[in-house]
């Protein structure tokens, strides 16, 4: 009986292995098997040199990846702050209102990232909404707040907000009042229910919010090429680059395996670390 | 416990409306240093809102709470030396036990070696085993996290400790174990008790005195024994168990059969009487007592020890009697009956008090 169900579940799975094995790890082994080829060759018979990582440590690619990286952090730390009111209010007081702010950020993701980015740019730029108005007004013209680091980081969390956002007001959500009142009859002030109730309570939807954004934030290059103009060139422009006007698939197939070694170690790293069930108190 | 010590409560004119509905009518109430009060009520009476103003979780709108001649109504609840068991004990759950009931000496600074050593005197004042200290809240029975929802309260070291019906989400062996225990605690520790709950039982078994609620107001507010054996209103008659009603107009009650000292005892007197189904004694046809009643048994029931009869009277009016199983109804259902009592053991309600209510 038991052996019975176990093979029932065994191919129950398959559909669903097969599925994974052929579109996540099979296009991740092909960029692997890349990565190791000499530079500049467009097939997976050459012997290995692993010349292409070579090139990655000897050309100050590194720089890309911490500028990658710390943006990530960066807006994943900025969205934490902005968002953990609104999905408080979300989760707690808005009631019917939640649902009008849920379908406006859901409709957001309808548009195109690009379009919204332009759209950032036409309103930001030198003669654009808000300058060329401006000017109109007072004679006075400024220079646009385009082309930096910041407005790239601006731009990460402007598009991936509403992936801290629901994680986040769902964690809250979890949070049960009359533990929040019972600390607050126990004597804890705001600021202490937020750090021995709130917080950890919500953890989970914090963890997932927090891992979501910065793994997106971290692989992302509109930002960087719409609003920052390149000011900024991520890791992820990069892998692009050199696999197309580069024409150096083991350049960039090991650039991409740099990233996905770095972003997959803090992401295990994440979530071996925060144990969801125990923070949950469902760990018996 | 005398009625001349100061308050330590003062509950004055205390007023709550909300939109189109209000939920307490200018109550007054003072309890005393040590007391065990239950405020007993039906859904709906009010009593929940009273305990919410009381521990600060929602503003009164007219009135005043004193405590020790402090006014507190106007202090958030996080500054009252006041705290609560939560009818869902609202422990936290992503803490152990130990840390549980040290979180209110956390909030003060205590040092972690001091608040462990309370922590673990209060697992041993609610007889919990020490090992409990770092045990996870969800591996405890329910009777242990009541204890520890206890314990931590107590760690607080509140002047008043309130109760929102923590034990009516147990089941009833447990129940009455915990009662005991809560009135052994309130003696072992001194403090105020306030405790709101439904069931009179309850506060029965636990309670120095007992305020009965209705509709925002309070009824009564005696000892026990007191609102059993002189319910101001059929109201609390009625909520202090199964009870017998007869108009009494002018000296005369129908259904009731007056001895001639009975007769002149109660001559001119209007309002209720109440006869407890358990004082009413069976009587042969020769019988005398001071009221007597005279009917048709139409239903038995067994409780344990006694049996309950209800009877029809001539006037078509239902009784309630209950008897020792020794002294059972030959017949069953269908046998004539008589029953009575003496005067001292039916209580008067009259007129105006009723009305009143």
């Amino acid at each position: 009986m038991q052996q019975r169900e176990r093979r029932l579940g065994l191919l129950y799975a398959a559909p669903l292995s097969l599925f994974l094995l052929l579109t996540f790890l099979a296009p991740i082994l092909l960029v692997a098997g890349f990565s190791t080829m000499p530079e500049k060759v467009f097939s997976l018979t050459q012997m290995p040199d692993f010349s292409a990582y070579r090139t990655v440590l000897e050309q100050g690619y590194w720089k890309s990846v911490a500028w990658s990286l710390f943006m990530a952090l960066l807006a994943t730390l900025i969205l934490l702050v902005i968002c953990w009111p609104l999905a408080y209010g979300m989760a707690k007081v808005f009631k019917r209102f939640t649902l009008v702010l849920t379908i406006g950020v859901v409709m957001t993701l309808f548009v195109s990232e690009n379009i919204r980015l332009f759209g950032w740019v036409l309103t930001l730029m030198k003669g654009g909404l808000i300058e060329g108005y401006w000017r109109y007004w007072t004679g006075q013209g400024f220079d646009a707040p385009l082309y930096n680091g910041p407005i790239i980081v601006f731009g990460l969390v402007y598009v991936y907000l509403p992936f801290m956002l629901f994680p986040l007001a769902q964690g809250i959500s979890m949070v049960p009042d009359d533990a929040r009142q019972a600390a607050y009859d126990l004597g804890a002030s705001r600021w202490q229910i937020l750090k021995e109730i709130d917080l950890p309570l919500a953890m989970p939807g914090i963890m997932v919010g927090s891992l979501l954004t910065f793994v997106l934030a971290a692989g992302a290059m509109a930002e960087s090429k719409l609003l920052g103009g390149r000011a900024i060139i991520t890791i992820a422009d990069e892998v692009q680059t050199a696999f197309t006007y580069g024409q150096n698939w083991p350049l960039g197939s090991a650039l991409a395996m740099v990233l996905i070694a770095i972003i997959g170690t803090v992401a295990i790293w994440a979530i071996s670390k925060a144990d969801l069930d125990a923070m949950m108190g469902r760990k018996s | 416990m005398t009625d001349s010590s100061p308050p330590i409560l003062r509950i004055n004119a205390l007023t709550k409306t909300f939109d189109d509905f209000t939920a307490l009518h200018g109550i007054n109430l003072n309890v005393r240093d040590g007391e065990f009060l239950a405020i007993v009520g039906p859904s709906g009476s009010g009593k929940t809102t009273l305990i919410r103003i009381l521990v600060g979780m929602d503003e009164p709108s007219d009135g005043a709470v004193w405590l020790r001649g402090t006014r507190i109504d106007v202090v958030p609840a996080n500054k009252r030396p006041t705290c609560m068991v939560f009818q869902s004990l609202a422990l936290f759950p992503h803490r152990s036990v130990g840390q549980n009931i040290e979180f209110p000496l956390k909030l003060r600074g205590v040092a972690p070696a001091e608040r462990k050593a309370r922590a673990l005197e209060l697992l041993d004042t609610l007889r919990l085993p020490r090992d409990y200290y770092s045990k996870r809240i969800q591996q405890c029975s329910g009777g242990e996290k009541q204890r520890v929802a206890l314990a931590r309260a107590l760690a607080f070291d509140p002047e008043i400790l309130f109760f929102d019906e923590p034990l009516s989400a147990l089941d009833y062996r447990l129940r009455k174990t915990l009662e005991k225990e809560l009135k052994d605690l309130h003696r072992r520790t001194g403090k105020t008790f306030i405790y709101i709950t439904h069931s009179l039982e309850e506060a029965m078994v636990m309670s120095d005195r007992i305020a009965i609620m209705k509709a925002g107001r309070f009824e009564q507010i005696a000892p026990a024994e007191e609102i059993y054996a002189r319910p101001v209103s059929k109201f609390v008659a009625e909520f202090m168990g199964e009870v017998n009603f007869f108009d009494l107009v002018k000296g005369a009650a129908p259904g009731v059969a007056l001895s001639a000292a009975a007769s002149a005892a109660l001559a001119g007197q209007t309002g209720t009487l109440t006869i407890r189904p358990e004082s009413l004694r069976k009587l042969t046809a020769e019988g005398v007592a001071d009221l007597s009643f005279e009917g048709i048994v139409t239903a038995e029931y067994l409780l344990g020890s006694r049996i309950q009869y209800r009877m029809t009277l001539a006037t078509g009016q239902e009784m309630i009697v209950e008897v020792l199983r020794e002294n059972a109804v030959e017949g069953g259902i269908g046998a004539a009956l008589r029953v009575g009592c003496d005067l001292s053991a039916a209580h008067l309600i009259a007129e105006a008090a009723d009305a009143a209510a």
